[in-house]
């Protein structure tokens, strides 16, 4: 009897689900929202709309939205987590102990990092390139969009495993990188390190074919005529970004993989015992995890190259040592992973040669700030909502950048080195630095995908909610972190004197928090007001890309005829020339929509639940069924229709009809 | 007439007999690894070095016949993506060779260093 249980279950058993209250308050609401989602989509007989229209669409505008919406989503309960550590940092002082115990806070501080850095930012940062990337370079879709609908559902299936863990077992609490031994079995014998583990495989297997597919879309379906050197700086910056996902996420693959070995396996790869060495994994994971960040900041920069530009009405100063800064970057990147480990025991020589590379590393990103600078040097410079995150972000990433050049000393890191200092510094530059300039990003494009403008007075006011919300929230830290606190605590002694700086820091969350809620605001507002904030243009705020000079909403087919480009900022030189220009338009052929994708991702979670419980069958059962619906998919003899030029025409005209009027 | 959304990858220059060819070669590199390991016909120390070597021409032979790196016209992304590859790699395994023996180096006693020299094993 036992025996058929653990075949047919593994693992699993009744005691998976969580016995305490905050944990299981969490799960049960998770749960309620999914229901009450599925009531109101079934009410509103939408499901039908959601799966032909949504779930399936290949178009990477749509796939771009849903990425963003996910990354809403995972942005927020990462925020909810943010705000649980805070109070509980906040109160848990002297003889109260707060209202977590440690192993749920440290739970919780995993999920956090987890969750903000691998389903908040990379799915911000895919939705953006999906919605802009092709539209910029002049192509009718990404080069392989099957494959594009599929990393979206691998990366919906990682981010469902993380949530799983709330209600079914419990969650990694080793940290957001899960250092052994700590992660080994011997140290964390439940399933949270599986969970982990399973869900940045999944999802990682999904960021590297993306990577892999913008990659060749910017270097095989640019417009005929854009050669590399005319490519605008966000295209540029998304080529650097897919070169490093390409070379860095299979050595998250394989290190999380030689993990999974260790845990279930009884294999030493990072274990003390038989010649393991888990200071091997700490390598890895950070030959993996500094590239990371760059492939994350790396958008960032483009978007903003795009935004000041436009908005100083000046071309972008100093394109050629633009260019040059994100290459040298994107090199550079892989140089310099030892940084994140000076204080774990290697000599002077090694410390210094990876120090002085980061400090070499910190000089084209100030190239590239100082040519932002002087993009606006003399220009007409109009203050919207976008460069106000702009504006936001040079101060921050400024401030951010010199606390890395500090850490990146090895005798100063010394000190620093696990402090709330560091947690500051990598805050000031993923919050300043990525997410203002997601924002910023999505602002600017917004009428792009949508067709009407986004207010711009509550935009401000949660800017500057956001601004004042993270001085607030980590300023405190940097102080905090130079008194001595380390990152992760969840109690103090009172007489050190810290409870009043960490009230500040967790004040400031909700400061940050009310900036989400302005943000959704705002969105409302806009949404209520779509008729009036119209863009019938299709080219609101004068744009210089290929992406302004179709209709906005875009349509699904992009370009009605692709465009030839003859110069850098080409919308710019031709818009107020050539008119509408008589364009041959001819048949398209266009890629259906596939149910294969989602398909796949459900049944990764199966495949990753399975791993993480060691229900094998279930395992060999799931991966056979991939395979069988990968090879389903590639024997469909047609995957595209002939989209009619009498279609396109007629959308054209509606455009072309609304513009005059 | 029709536009094509995305054009599907072609390989003008590579023919099925380059692809047999290069299966051939590098079918006879592993087999004679395979044979040389099996009948001892060098020491140990010469085999090591003929395997080495055997699997790196097995490496050249296969980005000759299957990845087509030197016959591809201009601009040359296959190779320069390749180039980069190798820098990486290159990078992250002598980095990692070096850090890992400086680790060691400065968070171990020199008689476990001579221990572990002992027992054979690397760092
Ligand atoms: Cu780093």
């Amino acid at each position: 009897m036992l025996y058929f249980a653990s075949f047919f279950l593994g693992k699993l058993n009744r005691h998976a689900i969580p016995t305490d209250m905050v944990t299981l308050g969490a799960a049960v609401s998770i749960v309620l929202g999914l229901i009450f989602g599925a009531i109101l989509i079934t009410y509103f007989h939408k499901w039908k709309y959601l799966w032909k229209e949504w779930l399936t669409s290949v178009d990477h505008k749509k796939i771009g939205i849903m990425y963003i919406i996910v990354a809403v989503l995972m942005l927020i309960r990462g925020g909810v987590d943010a705000l649980m550590l805070r109070g509980q940092q906040a109160t848990s002082v002297g003889v109260h102990h707060g209202y977590l115990s440690s192993s749920t806070f440290a739970q919780v501080f995993s999920a956090h990092g987890t969750i903000m850095i691998f389903f908040a930012a990379m799915g911000l940062m895919f939705g953006i390139i999906n919605l802009v990337l092709p539209l910029q370079i002049g192509s009718r879709d990404v080069a392989f969009p099957f494959m594009n609908l599929t990393s979206f559902w691998l990366f919906v299936a990682g981010m469902v495993l993380v949530n799983v863990s709330l209600g079914i077992g419990d969650f990694s609490a080793a940290g957001w990188l899960a250092y052994p031994p700590l992660s080994e079995l011997r140290y964390s014998p439940t399933v949270g390190v599986d969970y982990w583990i399973w869900s940045l495989e999944i999802a990682g297997i999904g960021s590297l074919l993306s990577g892999v597919n913008f990659f060749t879309t910017i270097l095989k379906t640019r417009a005929p005529g854009m050669s590399l050197t005319k490519m605008p700086m966000f295209a540029w910056s998304v080529l650097c970004t897919t070169s490093l996902i390409i070379f860095a996420f299979p050595i998250l693959t394989v290190t999380l993989t030689l993990l999974y070995l260790d845990r279930t396996m009884g294999m030493h790869f990072f274990t003390a015992a038989a010649g393991g060495n888990m200071m091997m994994y700490v390598n890895l994971i950070w030959a993996w995890g500094h590239p990371e960040v760059y492939i994350l900041i790396l958008p960032a920069f483009g978007i903003f190259s795009e935004i000041v530009a436009t908005f100083s009405h000046k071309r972008l100063f100093g394109y050629r040592t633009m260019v040059g800064a994100l290459v040298s970057i994107t090199v550079l990147s892989f140089t310099v992973w030892l940084h994140h480990f000076f204080t774990m025991g290697a000599g002077a020589d090694v410390n210094g040669f990876f120090g002085i590379m980061t400090m070499v590393i910190a000089i084209p990103t100030g190239v590239k700030i100082f040519n932002w600078l002087f993009t606006m040097y003399k220009g007409r410079i109009k203050f919207s909502q976008s460069m106000l995150w702009f504006f936001g972000f040079v101060g921050l990433f400024t401030v951010g950048g010199v606390a890395g050049v500090i850490l990146a000393m090895p005798p100063a890191d010394f000190q620093l080195h696990n402090s709330l200092f560091l947690v500051a510094h990598f805050h000031t530059m993923i919050v300043g630095g990525v997410l203002f300039g997601y924002f910023a990003g999505l602002s600017y494009w917004f009428p792009k995908i949508f067709g009407y403008k986004l207010n711009e007075k509550l935009g401000r006011i949660s800017f500057y909610l956001w601004f004042s919300g993270f001085l607030l929230a980590f300023v405190p830290l940097y102080i905090l972190g130079l008194l001595g606190a380390t990152r992760r605590i969840d109690h103090y002694s009172a007489s050190l004197g810290w409870q009043p700086l960490f009230i500040i820091a967790g004040l400031g969350v909700l400061v940050i928090a009310s900036g989400v809620f302005m943000m959704i605001i705002q969105h409302l507002v806009s949404f209520i007001n779509r008729d009036k904030l119209k863009d019938k243009t299709g080219d609101p705020w004068n744009g210089k890309t290929l992406e302004w000079s179709v209709s906005s909403p875009a349509p699904f087919y992009n370009f009605a005829s692709i465009p030839v480009v003859h110069s850098r900022d080409f919308y710019w030189d031709i818009k107020n020339i050539i008119k509408h220009e008589p364009k041959e338009i001819t048949d398209v052929l266009m890629p259906k929509n596939s149910n294969h994708a989602p398909i796949i991702g459900f049944i990764s979670i199966l495949f990753g639940f399975s791993m993480v419980w060691h229900i094998w069958w279930l395992s060999l059962v799931s991966l056979l069924l991939i395979i069988i619906v990968i090879f389903n998919r590639f024997n469909d003899e047609n995957p595209n229709y002939l989209l009619r030029a009498e279609e396109i025409i007629e959308i054209e005209q509606s455009h072309l009809r609304l513009k005059e009027s | 007439m029709k536009t094509k959304i995305y054009q599907t990858p072609s390989h003008p220059d590579a023919n099925l007999k380059q692809y047999i060819l290069g299966y051939t070669v590098s079918v006879l590199f592993t087999l004679s690894a395979f044979f040389l390991v099996k009948n001892t016909v060098f020491t140990r120390n010469v085999l090591e070095y003929v395997v080495a070597s055997l699997a790196i021409s097995q490496f050249i032979i296969q980005i000759v016949f299957f990845l087509h790196l030197f016959n591809e016209r201009n601009p040359r992304f296959r190779l320069l993506v390749f180039l980069l590859m190798l820098a990486i790699v290159l990078i992250l395994v002598v980095g990692s060779l070096w850090i890992m023996a400086n680790l060691n180096h400065n968070m171990t006693l020199p008689s476990q260093i001579r221990y572990m020299n002992n027992q054979g094993g690397g760092f």
